[in-house]
Parts: C-alpha cells; structure tokens; sequence
C-alpha cells in the first residue's frame, strides 16, 4: 500500500490523474500481485453478499441470548403504515442498517464491513442508494473501494478494533466509511470525500465500546443505524461545501489518541458503561 | 491492511473473533486430525467462556471440527449435525492462564484410534494462533502449509526433517524449535511453501526417534 494518510492517498491520485477509488483497486491489485479487474471483481462479491443479507432477513428469528430480532421488520412497518419522521430515504437506510445487525447477532451470514458489530452500516446506506437513486452497480462498487480505502487508512494510523480504540473504531469507522462513499456517489471531488468522512468521524469520537453481556448486540446494532444516518447528513454538509476545521488526518491521529486514553472497561470488555448498569448485569445474569 | 480485511470477510455473525475465529480454529484442529473425529472434549477458557454461548462459540468450534468454513450457513446446526453424524462432544471450562482470554482446549479422538490435544487462541479479527499441541508449543497461524514434528531432542533429527523436505523441493518460510528441557521432549514447527505429499509425513513418522507427526493443509479434506 503506497499511501499511509489520506492526503497521500489524495495526492498519489492527483499525480497519476486518477479517482480516488481507481488507486486503492490499483495499490490492492499490486499487493495481491493480480489484476485490478480481479480486484474489482472480488468487491463485487463483498456487494452481493451485503444484498443476500438484506434479502434473507428474517424478522422471526431471535438471538441465542434472546435480546435481539424483529426490530427491523418493526421499523419496516412503520414506514409503511405512517408517514415516517425521517422521510422515506433516510427510513429506508435506518431500516437496513437494523435488519443486517440483527442478522449478525442471529448468526447469519453478514460482511464484516470494516467489523462485524458494525456490519450494518455501509450496506444501509449503499443499497438504498443504489434502489432509490437508481445508481449502476459499478458505481457502487467503486464507491466501496473509497469506503475501503478511508478504512484502510483509519485501521493503520487508529485502529478498527473495539477492543482498541471503543466504538468509534467500530461505528465510527463504517460511518466515515459510508459517509466518504455517499459524498462519492453524489459527484463530490476529493476534498468532499475527505471531509464527508472526517465530519462523519467527529460525530462519533470518544464513542465507548461497552456491550452488555459482552454480546455483539446492545448497544451495536441500533447504533448501526445512528452510523448509517450520520454518514448521510455528514455527507451532505460536506457537498455544501462545509468543511472540517481540524484537517482529515489529524482527526483520525485524534481518534488514535482517545482510544488509546480511553479505559479498559469501555474497550468490549464488557465490564463499563451501559455492560455495567443494574439491567445490563441482570441479563449478564441470566445468560450466564 | 488488505482491502478485503476492511469489507469482508464475509462470515456467519455474530463476532469475528467468538464466532468466525472460533470455526478456524476448529478446523484447523480437524486438519491436525487427519482423521474422522468420533470424539471431542472442548474446554473453553476466558472469554471463550464467559461470552461464548451467546457468541455461538460451541457451534462454531463445532462446525469447524466438520470441515465448515466461517461463511457457512449450517454454523448454527452445527451440533445437530455432529450428532447426526455420531460425532460425540462435550463441552466444559478450561483455565488456560497463560493464553489469550480467548481461547478452547480440544481434547479429539480421531476413529483410527489417534488422540490429540489442541489449544487455540483467537487473537483478534477472526486470525487465530494454534498454540499447543499435545502440550507442547506451536503457535502458528494455519497460513501455511504447516509440519509439528515431535521428537526426542537428540542430535541429527532436524537435518532428517528439513533433508527430507529439500529432496522434495519444498521451501521453508519459518522454522520454531522448543524442547521441555535438554534431551527431553523436543518439538519442531515448520511453516512451508508448499504442501508436503503424504508419503513424505509418513516415511517421517516411521523415522527412529520420531514421536508423532502432525500436518496442517491448506486444502480441504475430502472426507474429515
Ligand atoms: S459497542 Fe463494541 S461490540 Fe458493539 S458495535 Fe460498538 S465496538 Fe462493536
């Protein structure tokens, strides 16, 4: 991988006059020492998996420890029946992002996308707009790359790993992910792809890692949901040109060092925050 | 960090190290096997423990001792199908002080009569390290084609393995010897290149001084 921040990235792309996503499929093609092509083709495979998870919900199911299942269907059938708060688009994404979580949490097949406690996000977001927004396939799959890349990036300079840096690595991440891709798929340039994803990442900074019971399940997936509508509205401000004070990188160096001053009861050990209220501990209980 | 470590794998949820983690290194167990597993004692320490049955621990270690692969949807029916199949398993608690807080002890008993205990560690995403075997160390990743010698520590017995491999044209990656003591026990890990052909493991085997010799394929078994 030649670039290690996101202004390398940025400025390898501005050399060689090519997008974004086109130097991360290059940089992997190389790595893997195939053909971008292949590359491109593998991702693929990644979208249509993110699809078959969508299209298998079953609302019927419910989790080994019994906390989670429905709720997708639930949010389905409030959008049909009512005129939805959010609107119809942002509904639609809310409803996604909870159905794949609690897929994960029900064993089934997900795409850890970039972990499996936020697996909900990137596919809320890019499903809806490829159903709603009419996109081709291979734009999305090339906004999938720009998600990839922004991970890349967050994984080597902070980490995507809840029990390293909390949940902003988790959430945080597939938000900024997300939010980089929208900003992507609706015609923004390069700087508006970084600063979707940094004003995405922001939002969420200092976020806890604090799941009770230890399970990937409260408070994971309705916070997949919060990553997938943050990644949209972060989007937005950055096509209308807001930008982010505090450069993209040093965000990400930021998000490192609260991870890094953030306490081991908070990093998916279970043991702080919501893990160690009265409820959670009652739950613990009984599973135990 | 790969592209597909950022989006992907794609795996059966819910967690890449309770869950995916759990199915590799069931596996690999099997692959160490070589053999139909008819018996399997699984200890779960720490973690592994604590959080594993809403994990789906149990069956992914299961579904990875019947060959299966994180992405594959029987995970959850795992234990169903191992009684199916007349697999017996057993599960308990394990205090494996010194390995990571998420980590099995698998106690196999192979239907050729062969025993093997394994110890594997989940360490993070859903990448594992088999850390004992029979007691003895191993730590490897199940990236690579992998050879576990065990023998007497005596003079002469590492020129025979990695002789026999160069004959065969096989290149090692990385080489890990450990013993218990001088002239005790003595272990050797060999991460290879390339696959080592059975013929070759077994003309090892019979070799004097050679206790037991283990092997983890990177292919997949026809019948486990
Ligand atoms: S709370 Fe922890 S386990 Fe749950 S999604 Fe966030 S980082 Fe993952």
């Amino acid at each position: 991988m030649n670039y290690k921040t996101l202004q390398e990235l940025v400025s390898l792309a501005q050399s060689e006059e090519k997008e974004f996503w086109e130097i991360v499929v290059k940089e992997e093609a190389i790595s893997q020492n195939t053909q971008s092509e292949l590359v491109f083709e593998q991702m693929r495979k990644m979208y249509q998996a993110m699809k078959r998870s969508v299209d298998q919900y079953d609302p019927n199911l419910k989790s080994p420890s019994g906390m989670s299942g429905g709720d997708g269907e639930r949010m389905r059938r409030y959008r049909m029946n009512n005129e939805p708060i959010a609107g119809d688009f942002l509904s639609k994404i809310m409803e996604t992002a909870i159905m794949v979580a609690e897929s994960n949490a029900c064993m089934k097949k997900i795409v850890a996308a970039p972990t499996a406690g936020s697996c909900g996000v990137l596919p809320a977001v890019l499903l809806v707009f490829e159903a709603e927004k009419g996109f081709r396939e291979d734009r999305i799959i090339e906004a999938l790359f720009v998600a990839a890349g922004i991970g890349q990036i967050i994984a080597l300079n902070a980490s995507i790993s809840g029990a390293v840096g909390g949940c902003q690595a988790e959430i945080g991440s597939a938000s900024a992910m997300s939010a980089g891709s929208v900003a992507y798929l609706e015609g923004g340039d390069m700087e508006d792809i970084l600063h979707a994803a940094t004003l995405a990442l922001k939002n969420l900074l200092g976020l806890a890692c604090d799941p009770v019971a230890g399970l990937v399940e409260v408070p994971c997936i309705k916070r997949n949901v919060s990553g997938a509508i943050n990644a949209v509205v972060s989007a937005q401000m950055a096509l209308a040109g807001i930008r982010s004070v505090i450069p993209p990188d040093e965000v990400i160096g930021a998000m490192a060092a609260i991870g890094r001053e953030m306490p081991v009861c908070l990093k998916e050990t279970g043991t702080g925050g919501l893990a160690a209220t009265k409820t959670a501990k009652i739950i613990a209980g009984s599973l135990a | 960090m790969n592209v597909f470590d950022i989006i992907g794998p794609i795996m059966v949820g819910p967690s890449s190290s309770h869950t995916a983690g759990a199915v590799k290194i069931g596996k690999a167990a099997a692959k160490l096997m070589g053999e139909r597993i008819i018996r399997a004692q699984l200890l779960l320490s720490g973690s592994f423990y604590a959080t594993g049955k809403g994990h789906g621990t149990p069956k992914a270690l299961v579904a990875g001792l019947l060959g299966m692969d994180p992405d594959d949807d029987r995970i959850p029916e795992s234990l169903v199908i191992a009684e199916k199949e007349g697999i017996k398993i057993q599960f308990g608690q394990a205090d494996l002080q010194e390995m990571h807080s998420n980590s099995v002890l698998m106690i196999l008993e192979g239907a050729h009569g062969r025993i093997l205990e394994v110890i594997g560690e989940s360490i993070g995403g859903s990448r594992i390290n088999i850390a004992r075997i029979d007691g003895l160390e191993a730590n490897f990743s199940g990236d690579y084609p992998t050879l576990v010698v065990h023998n007497s520590d005596r003079p002469g017995h590492i020129a025979k393995v990695t002789g026999m491999l160069s004959v065969q044209g096989i290149n090692i990656a990385a080489m890990r010897l450990y013993r218990q003591g001088r002239g005790q026990n003595a272990v050797m890990i060999l991460e290879c290149d390339q696959e080592i052909p059975k013929d070759s493991i077994e003309q090892l085997e019979k070799m004097e001084g050679i206790e037991k010799v283990t092997y983890y394929t990177l292919e997949d078994a026809d019948e486990l």
